[in-house]
């Protein structure tokens, strides 16, 4: 059942659950109306989403640097929760402080938590997964055992234990954000290289002589890494939806440094004086998840029908 | 069951390596002294090695006694006692609010599939996914309790007390959990109804005369559900965890309040207990719905057999 759900729901929520799991076998579905896209509008859409997050990366590494945004703790005592306007263009905090700039300097922690747990996962549960798929026996088994296992959590719940314990520095939270990914990972990864395992490309290199290590390198990582780039891209936005939640809850990285969750939270406390001080990091944040679940979901259908 | 065993052990750990001393915190930093420290080590069982406090711990967890939390000095059972009937509401809300809006949707959009009005539901459900419960909490007040001033923006109200006020506390921490639900439920829905309608028994209802309604209704839906079902049954565990965030954002005194309060203060006791009381209500949902799901459906058991061959 779950595999039809999957299909049509790569964005269900992986790691909140860890129940869905990751689109590993494709179905062929009728799917809505997004599948059916003809390829130009898909590619319009695709580009349009990879230039926003290009955007972003590109404001939370140019941040110190933009125009005008003096830092994102720099207060302005006589312009307090103030709406947007020319010289503050998202308004300005309780404090005085300037929202655009914590946006932007919000945007660092979104984009380290993402980055850093996209290569923790990738890496070690990619790894993991291909030693599975390729080499099976019984390594493959007890692997598998402790993905189900791992998955069996309910995640969220997990992380904010964990992150109590760990402390709240951003590479805490990345790290164990991106713990938390590796088995989904390991999952997907296992799958694709069952799939490859049996090609014929495969078996021809194994005939020609080639060891087992170097056909893993030369011919089955190459083939499974696009797909696990393209989920990659769901995680990332799944990683800083999750990272949003923790600095909600004000159990990310600590005040003052601004992170999108956590202005959220403090523009909260003033909805009737100042909704722009929510509603703008809100589209912000939801805009960038979408991006990211788009330009994932696009190319993951497109390496899944074209590789095939 | 092994699954189980894990999460057990998981919790243990995650809460006994908590760097910090709990029997500092008990003291307050003017109390401590070698000795008094010594004493309420001992008396916490902190002295002992690891893998001897895990299995004591897991005695009394058994038995349905979660420890005790200093801070509060309450057991943590009857925290969670406490918690869990409003807990269990909000989730309970949700599913019907989630599945009252998600099955004709789903129904619909098969229905007229490729239309214009599936493509916008598809577009609006995707879109859907991408807002994370927080926002939507936020927002949920920001037009509800402040622009409109039709409900109060948290609090709570037990259902015993006045149901009328419970369901106005109640309502939008319910549905702050279904909006993301509806999305996943209409989409699954929707894909399991549009492959029953290409199966030959449609066809012959249609060739009878039978009226679109009655086809789609009285013939598909059923045997199109039974993933929904199951798939409803396994979000109950999301749903938990969701009710951390729902929770704190409307001040509702349900279980993730409980924990997220104890992490703010570094209650070592209810943390654990109330970690593991959501991981193990996550893996036995889990487990009870998977075994439901293969009792419910040969069907399907039989569809994947004719798939694969």
């Amino acid at each position: 059942m779950s595999l039809r759900q999957l299909d049509s729901d790569p964005l269900a929520p992986v790691v909140e659950t860890g129940a869905p799991l990751p689109p590993v076998i494709e179905v062929a579905t009728g799917g809505g109306g997004f599948r059916r896209r003809s390829a130009r509008r898909e590619n319009v859409g695709l580009g349009i989403c990879l230039a926003w997050i290009g955007l972003v990366v590109v404001c939370a590494i140019g941040a110190r640097w933009f125009p005008g945004v003096k830092g994102p703790n720099a207060i302005d005592p006589f312009n307090r929760l103030k709406g947007p306007t020319a010289s503050h263009l998202f308004g300005t905090d309780e404090l005085g402080r300037d929202i655009f700039a914590r946006v932007l300097y919000g945007a660092r922690v979104s984009a380290v938590v993402a980055v850093v747990s996209l290569a923790v996962g990738l890496c070690v549960g990619g790894a993991i997964g291909l030693v599975a798929g390729y080499f099976r026996g019984w390594i493959e088994g007890v692997i598998v055992w402790a993905t189900d296992v791992l998955l069996s959590f309910p995640a969220l719940v997990m992380l904010i234990a964990l992150v109590a314990y760990t402390g709240r520095s951003l590479m805490h939270i990345s790290l164990a954000l991106g713990f938390l990914a590796v088995p989904v990972y390991t999952r997907l990864s296992r799958a694709h290289a069952l799939n490859i395992a049996g090609e014929e490309f495969v078996l021809a290199a194994r005939a020609g002589g080639a060891r087992r290590l170097r056909v893993l390198r030369r011919e089955v990582l190459p083939n499974v890494l696009p797909s696990l780039l393209a989920y990659g891209l769901i995680a990332m936005s799944l990683t800083i939806v999750v990272e949003g939640t923790l600095s909600f809850l004000g159990l990310s990285v600590s005040a003052p440094t601004p992170s999108w969750g956590g202005l959220i939270a403090d523009g909260q406390h003033y909805l009737k004086e100042a909704p722009m001080m929510v509603i703008l990091p809100s589209l912000v944040l939801c805009l960038t998840v979408l991006a990211l679940n788009i330009a994932g979901e696009t190319l993951r259908r497109r390496y899944e029908s074209g590789g095939g | 069951m092994s699954t189980l065993f894990a999460a057990s052990v998981i919790t243990f750990l995650f809460t006994s390596l908590l760097p910090g001393d709990p029997a500092v915190a008990i003291l307050g930093p003017s109390g401590v002294t070698q000795e008094s420290l010594t004493a309420v080590r001992h008396e916490l069982s902190l002295d002992r090695p690891l893998p001897a406090r895990y299995i004591t711990w897991l005695g009394h967890v058994v038995h349905g006694d979660f420890g005790h939390s200093f801070a509060l000095n309450r057991s943590v059972g009857s925290q969670i006692k406490a918690a869990l009937p409003v807990t269990a509401e909000i989730i309970v809300l949700a599913l019907v609010i989630a599945l009252v809006i998600a099955v004709p949707l789903g129904v619909v959009t098969a229905w007229k599939s490729e239309s214009v009005g599936d493509r916008a539901s598809s577009l609006i459900t995707f879109t859907m996914l991408s807002v994370p419960t927080f926002v939507i909490g936020v927002f949920l007040i920001l037009i509800f309790a402040v622009h409109l001033r039709w409900l109060p923006a948290s609090g709570w109200v037990a259902l015993s007390a006045n149901p009328l006020e419970n369901l106005r506390k109640a309502i939008m921490p319910a549905t702050a959990l279904a909006l993301p639900q509806i999305a996943v439920f209409s989409r699954l829905l929707r894909g399991d109804m549009l492959t029953t309608l290409d199966q030959d028994f449609v066809a012959f209802a249609d060739s009878k005369g039978l009226s679109s309604r009655r086809i789609l209704l009285g013939h598909a839906l059923r045997p199109s559900s039974f993933s929904l079902v199951t798939v409803a049954g396994l979000q109950i565990g999301y749903l938990m965890g969701g009710t951390v965030v729902v929770e704190t954002i409307f001040n509702v005194p349900g279980i993730g309040q409980l924990l997220v309060n104890g992490i703010y203060q570094r209650d070592l006791v209810t943390v654990q207990g109330v970690t593991l009381f959501i991981a193990a209500t996550f893996v036995i949902v889990n487990f009870v719905v998977d075994m439901l799901y293969s009792v419910l459906d040969p069907r399907i058991r039989r569809g994947n057999v004719a798939a694969t061959a």
